[in-house]
């Protein structure tokens, strides 16, 4: 299975596997990784489930969709790297990503 | 061992209070006590995924059942707490046993309102709260049948939506003149029942159920009028009242739901109550009130967790909720309270559209965004900030929304 590296804002790594197919950011909840609260369980109705994408795996996690930008165009803290991780899909091409987690999801 | 967290009710609510502790660090005993004899799992997609055979069991539940046993969470599902003894800090469970606690929280929920009318305990006379709910309402979904709502409310607004994806026939019977009438604005209801309507579903407004009857089975919604609607199943989504029974019992201030602080707490200290269960302080309306929602069930949650385990209380959020029907993506942020205008951004005609509460001062109090997740963020943040704005300026959809918010 994809192994997934989270790594909190205070510098804590979580790495966890998960299967192909979830999303990112159930990856984290599943596994109770603490500092993505996916408040709305992934409709992309409230962008608690912010992360930024590690520079070399931008290309492979895809491009936002129109709904997911403008959510995230209102986060805190957003950058140009910024996703929100319910709609990352899991595959075997992100076997090995790093996704780094802001100061707070509210 | 010390006797640890026992937390009653293990909805979407009971379930992020068991999590959110364990990330914050608390390493004592803790008690899952449900009613359901499955986990925790999220009730939105049961109108709508769950309901379509669009969700497994799996994606519903809240986390898979290893996390449990992983996180050391004990689960006592099937179960009910029937008292609470206060001094003797322990609750007693339907099973006949007693388990001790140190920290309580109260998770119970609400359950729906049920109409006292004739008819109303007839075999197909369904509601919709929990996974065993959902599951008859579709066994009784075919294409072809017909399905009576009676409520145009949410529940009932997202079930026709999901009646009408698979097929089968759906009529609202709402006694108020309007959709939504106590949870949207007039332009949302005026919106909601024009796509229902062209959806193919009969909306009938200030319409009084009496009645249902049927031989062994419902088979006609009864009208006020006379009129008698065949059906072959009724859903009835009228209002959902707090399971508070056991909190009253034991002395705990209930007032439509169970009385907390803004950290959860009620007036005991060792007692904490979470979600839909209660009357809790509505900081920025300076207000209390009950929602029913997951994002103030989640809200509550940490409120409790944080206070449990000694971490600053969290900043209040701002509350929020959202709807799916068809290809419409709600997202109403805040409450309607002190409303003196209505500002519409957008055209409902285009379907996607945002109507926002203003006060007489020009805050934004609520806004109803309607496929327009911009306005939502913008809205969500104005209503934080308690910035006065212009009404002129924010209708103006040539406004930069993040500078109007920023």
């Amino acid at each position: 299975m994809p192994k997934i590296t989270f790594i909190e804002y205070n510098g804590t790594a979580h790495t966890v596997e998960v299967e192909e197919g979830l999303s990112v950011m159930e990856a984290a909840v599943n596994n109770g990784v603490p500092g993505i609260d996916a408040d709305c369980g992934g409709a992309c109705a409230c962008a608690t489930c912010h992360v930024y994408v590690d520079a070399a795996w931008e290309a492979k996690t895809g491009e936002k969709n129109e709904s997911e930008a403008a959510m995230i165009s209102f986060a805190n803290g957003v950058e140009p790297n910024s996703r929100l991780s319910c709609q990352i899909k899991v595959t075997a091409e992100l076997d090995g990503l790093v996704v780094r987690m802001p100061a707070g999801q509210h | 061992m010390t006797a640890g967290i026992v937390i009653a009710g293990a909805g979407h609510a009971g379930g992020a209070a068991a999590a959110a502790l364990r990330q914050f660090g608390y390493k004592g005993t803790i008690t899952l006590v449900g009613e359901e004899p499955i986990p925790p799992y999220q009730r939105p997609p049961l109108s709508k995924a769950w309901l379509k055979g669009e969700a497994t069991a799996e994606s519903l539940a809240l986390r898979p059942e290893r996390f449990y046993t992983q996180q050391n969470i004990q689960t006592r599902l099937s179960t009910t707490v029937t008292a609470i003894d206060r001094s003797g800090h322990q609750v007693q469970l339907s099973d006949h046993t007693a388990i001790p606690y140190e920290k309580l929280i109260l998770a119970l929920g609400a359950r729906p309102r049920r109409l006292p009318l004739p008819g109303f305990t007839l075999p197909g006379v369904l509601e919709l709260r929990t996974a065993a709910d959902a599951d008859r309402l579709k066994a009784a979904i075919h294409p072809g049948t017909r399905i009576a709502i009676i409520g145009g409310g949410y529940i009932g607004l997202e079930a026709a939506a999901s009646v009408r994806a698979l097929g089968a026939e759906a009529f609202v019977l709402e006694r108020e003149p309007r959709l939504l009438a106590r949870v949207a604005s007039e332009p949302l209801s005026a919106f909601f029942h024009a796509a229902h309507t062209a959806h193919g579903v009969a909306i009938h407004v200030n319409t009084q159920v009496v009645g249902l009857k049927g031989e062994g089975r419902v088979e006609a919604v009864l009208l006020a009028d006379g009129t008698e609607l065949p059906c072959d199943a009724a859903l009835v989504g009228v209002g959902a009242i707090p399971n508070e029974e056991i909190a009253a019992a034991a002395g705990l201030e209930c007032r439509h739901g169970v009385v907390v602080d803004a950290q959860a707490r009620t007036a005991d200290p060792d007692i904490f109550a979470i979600g839909d269960l209660t009357q809790r302080p509505l900081s920025l309306y300076n207000r209390t009130g009950r929602l029913e929602s997951v994002p103030n069930a989640l809200e509550q949650a940490r409120q409790a967790a944080a206070c449990i385990t000694g971490r600053p209380a969290p900043s209040p959020e701002v509350p929020w909720f959202w709807s799916d029907q068809y290809d419409i993506k709600l997202q109403i942020a805040g409450l309607p309270f002190d409303v003196a205008r209505l500002v519409i951004r957008g055209d409902p005609t285009s379907g996607a559209f945002a109507v926002f509460h203003l006060d007489a001062e020009g805050h934004v109090q609520c806004v109803e965004s309607v496929n327009t997740p911009a306005e939502f963020m913008a809205g969500r943040l104005l209503i934080q900030k308690r910035k006065a704005i212009d009404a002129a300026a924010l209708a103006d959809q040539t406004t930069n929304l993040k500078e109007l918010a920023a």
